[in-house]
């Protein structure tokens, strides 16, 4: 009877083997070509850029974020700043009023309509070549920008380019776990590029041609993660987006398990739905690696993870059974044998050695990505965090995504 | 890289390296599975020699005393096997190997049994027998709660020999003793003690009742016996 089990749990470890190798391949492949500046850039020409600042209730984190906008290293005069309060209902606003004098800032306010509205709004008004989005509690690196536009100035098909999204430093383990993810995050980021398949152009500081909303209309709602909607709509319609490894923007990340539960739910009810909404695209390929690896990528990492949780929880409830029916028939009592070891019972399981293969290679995007984002490449206590906290309770909240979508009820934002 | 142009080179390559690392992950673990098989064979082999080193003895040392007999410690060999064997079916898969050594372990059962039987029987030794039918077929938890109590009588008492029986397995010597037990399957588990088969769960506390009956039993033969002879 344990044969179906057993296909299935095979299949997705061949899967995520497959994903492993394919990244680390492409890694080989193209290594030579990240590249990290350390130094100040000059570029031959400046294009003037449009930052909009979408804010709802943000009074803690904004005054930063404007701040390190007013830092960046670009030319004053090619640097338009949005600041849109969309309905704020503590003191965003009068945070956002000091900042009315500076010449090349602008401040909105409009009724709370969600995210996508108050970018809309930023995009009804942009009179530049390019635009950018960030998110009212990230700051900027004082070179993203210039780097960021280094890139354009190299290749003139890009349409957008996403910077590598990082955390400051941790005040606790949910904090710790969430960095080493993130620099996971950098490495996936780089590989998708390298493989023309990136599928989300993050909130914080993400620069775009302001073609691409000239031709594809502005931001949908996408079951708030209109971030993610706008790449696989640029992806669809072949519109190059890349990644720029070395503009560094640092994000505020929860920390509680509770907040981010939250918004993890909210990111996996997006993926979810973003994809279905798209699920035409998948396998078909014309639309390039982003239908034929990243999406079923992404289906596969959920799935699987949903299953071996399924599999785990499983496992617990037999293991609690047995106890349940020892005590009952014996009462409580301690093995004899506790402590002695043999190694017979070392159990070497083709599956276990595959999974730890994937785990290596998730060790290894962990670690460059660390390196990609400034920091040395070497181990860290996050990454056990990460391996643990994210494993535990991962499939907690792809499984409240995945209930909210058969329930229709998209879960709130905060 | 432009979308149309998909390096199916490069997904055909990575097919192969998995299933590469598949076949390489399948040929080590099937490795250790063979070594845990052939540890296996070796202790049971051993068992059945020390069986066999047992009957030897106690057919020339039979007109003798039973002084003379060599103390084995069969009882814990058999032990660590069965647990080993046990991890075997349950990590290794139900191979072929591992249930021919399920019939071997069985057989040796039965020796043993019978050996001990004698032994205790004409030297007067203190051991007190379980004979002890299971299935794996069908769910059966009265079984699981019947192997749990045997095991805490066992540690508790230490000579008491508790001889596992598989209804299922395939051997025409464990069927000989299902037929002179009339054991049926729909009466799992079943025990025999002192020649009396008991069906159904039995707990730890009725049990060791009747297994210090055995010892008591026992005890009072072996007396009975020096008596007749001393007289």
């Amino acid at each position: 009877m344990a044969f179906i089990p057993d296909v299935i749990l095979y299949s997705f470890v061949f899967l995520s083997v497959y994903v492993q190798v394919f990244l680390l391949i492409t890694f080989l492949e193209n290594n030579k070509k990240i590249v990290t500046r350390l130094d100040k850039i000059k570029l031959k020409k400046y294009p003037s850029v449009t930052i909009v600042v979408p804010c709802w209730n943000e009074e803690k984190t904004i005054y930063k974020t404007i701040r390190s906008l007013l830092a960046l290293n670009y030319p004053k005069d090619k640097l338009q700043i949005f600041l849109i309060d969309d309905g704020s209902t503590d003191g965003t606003w009068s945070v956002l009023s000091r900042f009315e004098h500076y010449r090349n800032i602008k401040i909105f306010k409009k009724e709370n309509g969600g995210k996508h509205t108050a970018l809309n709004l930023g995009l009804l008004n942009c009179e530049t070549e390019f635009i950018g989005c960030l998110d009212a509690d990230s700051s900027v690196h004082p070179e993203a920008l210039v780097r960021i536009m280094s890139y354009y100035e190299r290749d003139p098909k890009a349409m957008a380019v996403v910077p590598s999204v990082t955390t400051a430093d941790p005040k606790n383990i949910v904090q710790g776990a969430q960095k080493a993810e993130y620099h996971m995050g950098v490495y996936m980021k780089k590989m998708y590029d390298f493989l023309g398949a990136i599928n989300v152009t993050p909130g914080p500081f993400t620069i775009f041609r302001k073609k691409v909303f000239n031709d594809l209309g502005p931001y949908r709602h996408a079951h708030n993660t209109e971030d993610m909607e706008i790449a696989y709509r640029m992806q669809v319609n072949d519109y190059k987006i890349i990644h720029c490894n070395d503009a560094y923007v640092t994000t505020n990340i929860p920390d509680t398990v509770k907040k981010l539960y939250k918004q993890r739910t909210r990111w996996i009810y997006g993926f979810i739905n973003n994809t279905l909404d798209y699920k035409s695209v998948i396998f078909k390929k014309k639309y390039g690696n982003f239908a034929l690896f990243t999406l079923p990528t992404g289906i596969v990492s959920v799935s699987a993870i949903l299953y071996l949780f399924t599999r785990i929880v499983m496992s617990a409830g037999h293991f609690v059974y047995d106890k349940f029916i020892q005590i009952e028939t014996i009462g409580f009592s301690i093995s004899p044998n506790l402590g002695s070891f043999d190694p017979y019972f070392f159990n070497v399981k083709m599956s276990l050695m595959l999974i730890m293969l994937v785990y290596g290679g998730v060790l290894f995007a962990i670690l460059f990505g660390r390196k990609m984002a400034g920091g040395k490449f070497r181990l860290s206590i996050d990454m056990i965090y990460f391996l643990i906290i994210f494993r535990l309770i991962a499939p907690l909240w792809i499984l409240k995504a995945v209930w909210s979508t058969l329930r229709s009820r998209a879960p709130d934002w905060r | 890289m432009e979308k149309n142009m998909i390096d199916w080179k490069k997904y055909l390559l990575v097919f192969l390296i998995t299933v590469g690392l598949f076949l390489t992950a399948a040929y080590i673990s099937n490795y250790f599975g063979n070594k845990k098989v052939n540890q296996l064979k070796s202790i049971q082999d051993q068992i059945a020699l020390n069986i066999l080193s047992s009957e030897t003895e106690f057919s020339l040392l039979s007109e003798l005393s039973c002084k003379n007999l060599t103390e084995t410690t069969l009882s814990t060999e058999l032990d660590e096997f069965a647990g080993k064997l046990e991890w075997g079916q349950d990590n290794l898969g139900s191979t072929d190997e591992v249930s021919y050594l399920k019939k071997y372990y069985s057989l040796l059962q039965i020796k043993d049994y019978l050996l001990m039987k004698n032994i205790s029987k004409r030297c007067g030794k203190k051991a007190a027998f379980i004979l002890y039918f299971y299935t794996t077929i069908e769910n059966c938890r009265e079984c699981e709660k019947q192997s749990i109590a045997l095991s805490s009588l066992k540690s508790t008492y230490p000579l008491l020999r508790v001889y596992s029986f598989d209804f299922s397995t395939d051997l025409s010597a464990i069927k000989a003793l299902l037929k002179i037990y009339k054991i049926e399957d729909t009466k799992l588990p079943a025990l025999i003690i002192d020649d009396d088969v008991l069906t159904g769960f039995r707990g730890v506390e009725e049990l060791e009742n009747r297994v210090k009956k055995s010892f008591d039993l026992q005890e009072a033969k072996t007396t009975e016996a020096t008596n007749t002879k001393t007289n």
